[in-house]
């Protein structure tokens, strides 16, 4: 294994990510860097979304790498019942990194046991997304000066959402405050919990989302509440207004506060929240440019 | 009428050989599937519903003229954690031992989780042991956690 892959964010020590968001930092000051010249990224995407494929691609372009790859695994040999060891194998031939998207879960880890050249896990399944994690902290840093004591409320969907339980694991090296706000059948997993108290870390489960809880948070992590994810839908019904934000419930928040959302939301945050300069997911999307373009340098062991 | 000693009778019987001991009846076939018995040319007596002063019931197996390796054995501790191994030669007992579980499981358990990648490629298990008591594993892929009532050997 290449140990320059990313695969899971907790690969990464609390030293690696402070670099890596110093990094992210200068890239954010000159993301036009002519830095992957004669470099091929390949982007193999078995699973589609738009959204990541285009920053990592933006990434490469913009340090001026070439890029290859697909973005549906439905024109690709593995349609066919060719194994990821095979594509992964060949695909090697051609670039000198590959960061990868799959519905399966694990393929990234096992793709980077075997791969003569570096992965970057860009999602899979339910398992991990660590560049989506990174521009988590490096937004959360960047708005709040530090990553240090802050408290973190998070909303919505605690259960299935794997981007609050990376963003909670990887906080663990900077003593935070969590709140989880979510209706029963979205509680934050006991393992994560677990891992709260195992790591010395206070946290306060609440059913209401309510302005106290607002009040008293310096980053509001939201998230979306999905209509699948619900057993009965009666539940889904009576909830999913619930965990919505309306730009009156920032209105005693603290100057700080700053909202965040891993994107695409749907009606969980108003869009009378846009205005307001508390509002941050869509430079937070921005920040991933920045991220990834320090995720990438990494992999390829380029000092920038 | 003679009261006859299942354990002594157990182990007496074997000239050379392993008897692995005190084994949970609900589990032993499972014992017997791990250790590849199945396929095995040596003779091999099973035992089940023994009585047993320390389980109350217990399985044993007999295998002659065969000698695990340790890593092979201590898989045993998956499924049968108080399993205990003797080894014999020449009629005498030279070792014994209780089973303990490794640190990593390696293609023994299958993964639960049907969106894992090692239930979707041609590939080996592994799974890492994050608890001892009651036995708690993750998946080195998918991350997922098994317990031990939701093993599923390979």
């Amino acid at each position: 294994m290449s140990n320059k892959s990313l695969v899971s964010i907790n690969d990464l020590s609390k030293e690696e990510i402070l670099d890596l968001i110093e990094k992210a930092s200068h890239f954010e000051q000159n993301p036009n860097r002519d830095i992957l010249a004669g470099k091929v990224v390949a982007t193999l995407f078995f699973e589609p979304s738009t959204r990541t494929r285009l920053s990592f691609e933006t990434a490469v372009n913009r340090l001026g790498g070439r890029v290859i790859g697909f973005s549906d695994a439905s024109t690709t040999s593995s349609s066919k019942g060719e194994t990821l060891k095979d594509t992964i194998m060949m695909v090697s031939n051609y670039a000198d990194l590959i960061v990868m998207r799959h519905h399966i879960e694990g393929a990234a880890r096992y793709a980077s046991e075997f791969a003569p050249v570096p992965i970057i896990n860009a999602g899979d399944g339910a398992n991990q997304h660590p560049s989506q994690t990174m521009l988590d902290l490096y937004s959360i840093n960047k708005t709040q000066g530090t990553l240090y004591d802050l408290t973190i409320t998070m909303v919505g969907d605690l259960k299935y959402g794997r981007t609050v339980h990376s963003l909670l694991m990887a906080m663990r090296h900077f003593r935070p405050r969590f709140n989880f706000v979510a209706c029963n059948e979205l509680q934050m997993p006991l393992e994560y919990k677990e891992f709260c108290q195992a790591n010395g870390i206070e946290y306060h489960e609440y059913r209401d989302f309510s302005e106290e809880v607002i009040n008293e948070t310096d980053i509001l992590y939201m998230t979306r509440v999905q209509r699948e994810r619900f057993t009965d839908l009666l539940e889904y019904e009576r909830v999913k207004n619930l965990y919505n934000l309306h730009n009156s419930m920032l209105d005693n928040s603290k100057p700080n506060l700053r909202v965040l959302h891993p994107l695409p939301r749907v009606n969980e945050i108003s869009y009378d929240v846009d205005d307001n300069p508390k509002a941050y997911y869509i430079q937070q999307a921005k920040n991933g440019l920045y991220a990834r373009q320090a995720i990438i340098c990494r992999a390829l062991g380029i000092d920038c | 009428m003679t009261k006859i000693n299942n354990d002594s009778l157990a182990v007496a019987a074997l000239k050379d050989g392993t008897v692995i001991d005190r084994i949970n009846p609900e589990v032993i076939f499972k014992v017997v599937d791990l250790l590849n018995i199945p396929n095995l040319k040596n003779s091999v007596t099973i035992g089940v519903n023994l009585d047993s002063k320390h389980m109350g019931k217990k399985g044993i197996i007999k295998v002659a003229d065969m000698f695990f390796d340790e890593e092979t054995l201590n898989r045993i501790a998956l499924i049968a954690p108080q399993a205990k191994v003797n080894e014999i030669r020449n009629y005498n007992v030279t070792s014994k031992r209780h089973v303990s579980l490794p640190d990593d499981i390696i293609d023994i358990v299958r993964c639960n989780n049907p969106k894992c990648i090692t239930n979707n490629e041609p590939m080996k298990t592994l799974f890492h042991v994050v608890d001892r008591n009651p036995v708690t594993l993750c998946c080195h892929y998918c991350e997922h956690k098994v317990d031990h009532n939701e093993l599923t050997l390979k």
